[in-house]
C-alpha cells in the first residue's frame, strides 16, 4: 500500500463507490434478463411439446373424430374475422377520437371527462366486457351471439387502448411543426392532415397493430358474445363465415381441447398455443418492424 | 388587405371604439390598453404603443417580461397556446384585429412569423415554400405558378442560387441558417404584410446572424418586421425602433440610437447597461 493517494488515484472512498456501481449494475441486468427466461422458457416448452403434432394440415385442416385430431381451420379462420372485424370498428373511432382529444380538446370539465373514462374504460376486467358486450350487442341490439357481437365487445375492449396509444403518436408530433402551420394560417383540419397526421402514422398504426394480438389473445369477451364450440368447416374455406354466424376462436378453441374434451392427444392444445403465440409474434413483430422502417425515415 | 373582407369566423370580443387619429394609417400596428392574463398571471400590462409600418422594430427586455407574448398578439396566435384572455385593442393597419369581422386565417396569412428555432416542416424545400399557398389554395396550384413562387421567394432571401439544383431535397438537411431564411421565404410567397421574428437568431452562430440581419434589412420597407431578441447589440444594429419591456409592461418605446444612448426610463438605462437580465 502506498502511504497517500497519488494525482487522480483512487481512494478507499472510490473503490467502495465502484463496487457499489458494479453490484447495482448487475442486479438491474438480472432483473432484465430475469423478463427473457419465462418468455424462452414458454416458447420452448411449447415448440417441444407440440413437436408431433405442428404441420401445414394442422393449419389448414378441421379438428376430427370428436377434436381428438385434425387440425384448427375453423378456430383460426374465426379469430381472423374478429380481429378484423373489431379492428375495422375500433381503429377509426379510436384514432378520431383520439385526434379530437390531441388536437381540438380544450381542457375543461367535459374533456376532462372523456379522458377519465377512456383511462377507466381501458382498466376494465376483460369479463366485465363480456358481460357487458352480452347486455348490450347480443341481448340489447339483437345480434344475438355472433361474430358482429363479439367483435363489437373486442372493439369496445381495445378502443381506449387504440386512443392512448394514438394520442402519445400525436403528442410526439414536435410543436414547432404546428407552429409553422398555425402562423401561415392554417386551420386545425388542414394542420393534422399535413403535418401531424403524415408525422404520426407509424406510432399510429404501431399501436393499433398491438392491439390485434390483443384482441385475438382474449377469451373471455368472445365466449358470452359470439364464441362457439365447434362448426364444421371445410379444409381450407376462407369465407366459411358469416357476420351473423357464431364462429370458434383460438383462444376458445385451446380452452376447449385442454379442458372440456377428455381423450384429446397432448400435443394438439400445445400446437394450438403454438399457433396463437405465433400470431401474436408475428403481428407485434410486423408492428416493431414497422415503426423502426418508419423511424429511420424520420430525421428530426 | 386580404382578412378584412373575410365573413365572421370568431365571436366578437369587447374592444374599445375606434381610436382618431390622423395618422392611424401610418401605423403598422397600434395597441391601446392591451392586457393579457394567462389564466391568473397577468403577462402584459396595459400596453399603448405604435409600431410604425416598414421599419424594423425590436422588443426587447429580460426573460419572462412579455416580449414573446406581445409578439403572439399581432396574428393572435397565443390564443392556440392555452387560456390566454385578452383585452384592448390592436390595429394592424389601422384594422381592429379583433374585430367580428377579422378571420383568423387571413390574419396569420397577412402576418407571418419566425421562430427561435428554425422549423422547417419535415418535407422537400420546395414543398416548404409553397406550404402555405396550398394551405390557402382554393383547389390545386398550377405548376407554374408554383415554380414562379418559389423562385422568387428564395431569390428573396438569397436562398436561390445555392439551392435551386436541389429543390426536392429535404428541409430538415439544410444549415440551420439556410433553415431560417427557408422559414422566411415560407411566409412570402403569401406576400404577409408584417414579420413577427422571436429570437430569430438565438439558434445560429456569428455568420448566421449576420445573414439574417442582413435579410431583415432587405426586407424592411416592404413588410412591417417586429423582433424580439435577447442580443442588445443585435437590436442596436439591426432595428430602427425599439421597445423595452420590463413585467408585462411597456417602459420605452423610441428610436434605437435614442434608446441605447440616451434612455429616459432610469430602468431602461439599468438595463441596457446589463444590471439586471
Amino acid at each position: 500500500m502506498e502511504s497517500g493517494p497519488t494525482l487522480f488515484g483512487e481512494t478507499a472512498l472510490t473503490r467502495r463507490k465502484q463496487r457499489t456501481e458494479a453490484v447495482a449494475k448487475h442486479v438491474f441486468f438480472a432483473m432484465a434478463l430475469a423478463m427473457i427466461i419465462p418468455l424462452a422458457l414458454i416458447i420452448g416448452y411449447l415448440v417441444v411439446k407440440a413437436w408431433p403434432a405442428l404441420s401445414i394440415d394442422f393449419l389448414l385442416d378441421p379438428p376430427l373424430r370428436g377434436m381428438k385430431a385434425g387440425g384448427i381451420w375453423p378456430a383460426l379462420l374465426g379469430t381472423i374475422y374478429l380481429v378484423i372485424v373489431s379492428l375495422a370498428v375500433a381503429a377509426p373511432i379510436g384514432v378520431l377520437a383520439a385526434v379530437y382529444l390531441n388536437e381540438y380538446a380544450k381542457d375543461n370539465w367535459f374533456n376532462r371527462v372523456i379522458n377519465l373514462a377512456v383511462i377507466n374504460l381501458a382498466g376494465v376486467p376483460s369479463i366485465v366486457h363480456a358481460l357487458f358486450g352480452l347486455g348490450a350487442f347480443v341481448l340489447a341490439a339483437k345480434f344475438g351471439k355472433s361474430i358482429i357481437a363479439a367483435s363489437l365487445t373486442l372493439a369496445v375492449m381495445t378502443l381506449p387502448v387504440i386512443i392512448a396509444s394514438t394520442r402519445e403518436a400525436l403528442a410526439a408530433v414536435p410543436r414547432p411543426f404546428r407552429e409553422a402551420c398555425w402562423n401561415v394560417g392554417a386551420t386545425r383540419w388542414q394542420t393534422i392532415q399535413s403535418v401531424v397526421l403524415p408525422n404520426s402514422i407509424s406510432g399510429i398504426l404501431t399501436g393499433i397493430i398491438l392491439q390485434v394480438s390483443r384482441a385475438a389473445g382474449e377469451t373471455a369477451p368472445i365466449m358470452f358474445t359470439g364464441a362457439l364450440f365447434f362448426k364444421a368447416v371445410e379444409r381450407g374455406d376462407l369465407f366459411a363465415y358469416s357476420l351473423t354466424d357464431q364462429c370458434m376462436a383460438l383462444s376458445m378453441h385451446l380452452y376447449v381441447i385442454s379442458t372440456q374434451v377428455p381423450g384429446v392427444p397432448e400435443a394438439l392444445p400445445y400446437a394450438t398455443a403454438v399457433v396463437l403465440l405465433g400470431a401474436v409474434l408475428l403481428v407485434n413483430i410486423t408492428a416493431i418492424s414497422l415503426r423502426i422502417h418508419m423511424r429511420a425515415r424520420k430525421k428530426w | 388587405m386580404a382578412f378584412l373582407d373575410e365573413p365572421m369566423k370568431n365571436a366578437p370580443r369587447p374592444s374599445s371604439p375606434p381610436a382618431a387619429g390622423s395618422d392611424a394609417m401610418e401605423d403598422g400596428i397600434a395597441t391601446r390598453e392591451l392586457n393579457l392574463w394567462y389564466a391568473k398571471f397577468q403577462a402584459l400590462k396595459s400596453i399603448n404603443t405604435r409600431i410604425k409600418k416598414g421599419v424594423i422594430t425590436s422588443l426587447i427586455g429580460p426573460s419572462g417580461c412579455g416580449k414573446t407574448t406581445l409578439l403572439r398578439c399581432f396574428n393572435r396566435v397565443n390564443e392556440r397556446y392555452g387560456y390566454v384572455t385578452t383585452k384592448g385593442e390592436i390595429k394592424l393597419l389601422g384594422k381592429n384585429i379583433y374585430d367580428p369581422d377579422v378571420s383568423l386565417i387571413e390574419l396569420r396569412r397577412s402576418v407571418g412569423m419566425v421562430f427561435q428555432r428554425p422549423n422547417p416542416l419535415p418535407i422537400s424545400i420546395y414543398e416548404n415554400v409553397i406550404f402555405g399557398l396550398r394551405i390557402h389554395a382554393d383547389g390545386a396550384l398550377r405548376k407554374s405558378d408554383c415554380n414562379d413562387a418559389v423562385e422568387k421567394a428564395l431569390q428573396e432571401v438569397g436562398l436561390w442560387r445555392d439551392l435551386k439544383d436541389r429543390l426536392h431535397d429535404k428541409a430538415i438537411g439544410l444549415q440551420l441558417e439556410q433553415q431560417q431564411k427557408l422559414c422566411i421565404a415560407r411566409l412570402l410567397p403569401l406576400k404577409p404584410k408584417i414579420i413577427l421574428m422571436d429570437e430569430p437568431c438565438s439558434a445560429l452562430d456569428v455568420e448566421g446572424t449576420r445573414a439574417i440581419e442582413e435579410l431583415m434589412f432587405e426586407l424592411k420597407g416592404h413588410y412591417t418586421i417586429v423582433i424580439v431578441t435577447h442580443n442588445m447589440a443585435q437590436a442596436r444594429r439591426a432595428s430602427d425602433e425599439c421597445i423595452f419591456m420590463l413585467m408585462g409592461e411597456l417602459v420605452e418605446h423610441c428610436r434605437t440610437e435614442q434608446l441605447f444612448l440616451a434612455p429616459k426610463n432610469p430602468k431602461t438605462a439599468e438595463y441596457i447597461e446589463g444590471r439586471y437580465g
